[in-house]
């Protein structure tokens, strides 16, 4: 450790994440019936519709469903854990992080919150920012 | 009512390993011994649809070894509902009365493909970029959630436990397995024909908490194909003809209807349960007429969502009517007495087909060893990721 403290440049993994003091996730709400989505749309899936407003996703939310990934392609680190996380109705993907890849740790419908970790700098100097759901209480 | 539709001839390939095959020998050994088992010849088809998702062959091409006869061909693609898709392809063109004989055909060589899907995203480059419908700067299976299919049917096979507050564990779901993998010993034309105990499955090679390695579809090779005729064709042939053939008492195609979450983690229950109203509707019979199932078990965390989307249980109760040993081949509602994916294999655009020749095998009292005595009326399954489900209702004939 060189003791100088230099604050990287940083973009987020994914253009629905939101950087900063209190990172979230956003969401393309459809105008019309509400639905959400977190890519780039072209109109909504639910109602065809073709406004869209950004909306904050809460960012605690209770495991609706995982699973342990063991085996995966080349050059992803494994054992990983996939889950769907519900935020307040808003249901999100995303690995659960910051606990042991088992199912002793990892349980369906234990409360989890986002949490944001760096993943790697790029040859500019830009560090990338992932994102991971992390329980709220320990198993 | 339209008028009906039927099976004439139908046949699937060994499924295993063709090393020395290609993927147009394999289809035409299954069409031209369909066609044989039909009783007719290339000459008389009217229409083909073909279905190869990942050899990217073609119709035409298997044409050029069993006869170009200038009728049209629809190549089809719907993942793994692409052999279903076919079939369908082909009623509906009988059923518009269009043609008298239709032809569907679905093949694949997979034999040690491995992990299908997943790391597709594209490489990382140097410097970060934003790129795709997520403005992601380097792939992002692995990071965001999985691609792969054990891990995203493992989910969706955990996700009914949550839903249900009913307990689908991993021993449950190895269970399923055991079940298809015992069903695959009286099945010679499996890719695997061997039981396997609770204990090896849990122990062998975990591939996607709660799917090991024998839980998971066999990677493998193999075609099947089906001759259709219409209801007015066939009162003009041969009795025997008209004895062997099989009604198709509902063909059913469906996608995925819009709901929260399905475009986070694939929803394979709206389609198949939509899918098996219209099939029970149009068919004019229930769940409990059924007298075996072929449904998609892709994985064994997926066999257990479709007992529920199928109905053969009520709505939450998949665990139970598993537990209580319905869907064995002495059970109830055998399901997947061929084996299943787990074990008879999963050459993706074949599958559609040949969970169809499965069913009629046993509903003309063709099934061997095997037999499901006095099967009358028996329903065929797939789900394609995407996502696309096929259900066919059969019926024996009674002539």
């Amino acid at each position: 450790m060189n003791g100088a403290v230099h604050m990287a440049e940083q973009i987020p993994l994914v253009d629905y994440l939101v950087l900063g003091d209190s990172p979230h996730l956003v969401a393309n709400e459809c105008t019309s019936c509400g639905a959400r989505f977190f890519d780039h749309r072209s109109a909504c899936a639910s109602c065809s519709g073709t406004e869209f407003t950004k909306v904050d996703v809460g960012t605690e939310g209770t495991l609706r469903t995982f699973t342990i990934v063991s085996m995966a392609a080349p050059g992803i680190d494994v054992p990983f854990v996939p889950g769907i996380v519900d935020c307040d109705g808003t249901s999100a993907k995303g690995n659960i992080v910051n606990t042991p890849a088992d199912p002793e740790h990892i349980k369906l419908g234990m409360k989890v919150r986002l949490t944001t970790f760096p993943i790697g700098t790029d040859a500019e100097g830009t560090e990338a920012i992932g994102f991971g759901f992390e329980p709220m209480e320990v198993q | 009512m339209a008028e009906a539709v039927w099976i004439l001839g139908i046949n699937m390939t060994k499924f295993g390993k063709y090393p020395d095959r290609d993927v147009i020998d394999l289809a035409s050994e299954a069409t031209l011994a369909a066609l044989k088992d039909a009783g007719i010849t290339m000459k008389d088809v009217g229409i083909l649809a073909y279905g190869n998702l990942m050899g990217q062959t073609s119709g035409q091409i298997l044409q050029k070894q069993i006869g170009q006869t200038g009728i049209p061909v629809f190549n089809v693609a719907n993942a793994c509902a692409t052999g279903a898709t076919a079939l369908r392809t082909a009623i509906m063109a009988v059923k518009a009365g269009e043609v008298d004989f239709g032809l569907a055909v679905g093949v694949e060589k997979l034999a040690g493909a491995g992990l299908l899907a997943g790391g597709t995203v594209g490489a990382a480059s140097d410097v970060w970029e934003p790129k795709g419908r997520f403005g992601a700067v380097t792939p992002i299976d692995g990071r965001v959630g999985t691609e792969t299919m054990p891990g995203v049917f493992a989910q969706i096979g955990q996700e009914y436990g949550y839903r249900h507050h009913v307990e689908a564990d991993f021993e449950l779901f190895a269970k399923i397995s055991e079940k298809n993998h015992f069903h695959s010993t009286l099945n010679p034309l499996a890719s695997y024909q061997k039981a396997m105990s609770l204990e090896q499955i849990m122990g062998d090679v975990m591939i996607a908490y709660p799917n090991t390695r024998p839980m998971c579809s066999a990677n493998c090779d193999g075609a099947a194909a089906a001759v259709v005729v219409s209801d007015a064709k066939l009162k003009t042939l041969s009795l025997e003809q008209q004895r062997r053939a099989v009604k198709v008492s509902a063909s059913i195609l469906t996608s995925d209807p819009y709901q929260e979450a399905c475009q986070v983690l694939p929803d394979v229950n709206t389609l198949t349960r939509a899918a098996a109203i219209s099939a029970y509707e149009q068919a004019g019979v229930g769940p409990s007429d059924l007298d075996l199932v072929e449904l998609h078990d892709c994985f064994a965390t997926a066999e257990l969502v479709h007992y529920d989307n199928l109905m053969l249980c009520e709505e939450g109760g998949a665990v139970d009517f598993f537990k209580s040993g319905a869907t064995w081949r002495d059970g109830s509602t055998p399901v997947n007495v061929s084996g299943g994916l787990e074990s008879k294999g999963h050459p993706i655009a074949a599958t559609g087909i040949a969970n169809v020749w499965e069913v009629c095998h046993h509903l003309r009292g063709e099934a061997g060893d095997r037999q499901i005595e006095g099967a009358k009326v028996g329903l065929a399954h797939v789900i394609g990721l995407g996502s696309a489900c096929g259900v066919h209702i059969l019926e024996k004939s009674a002539a």
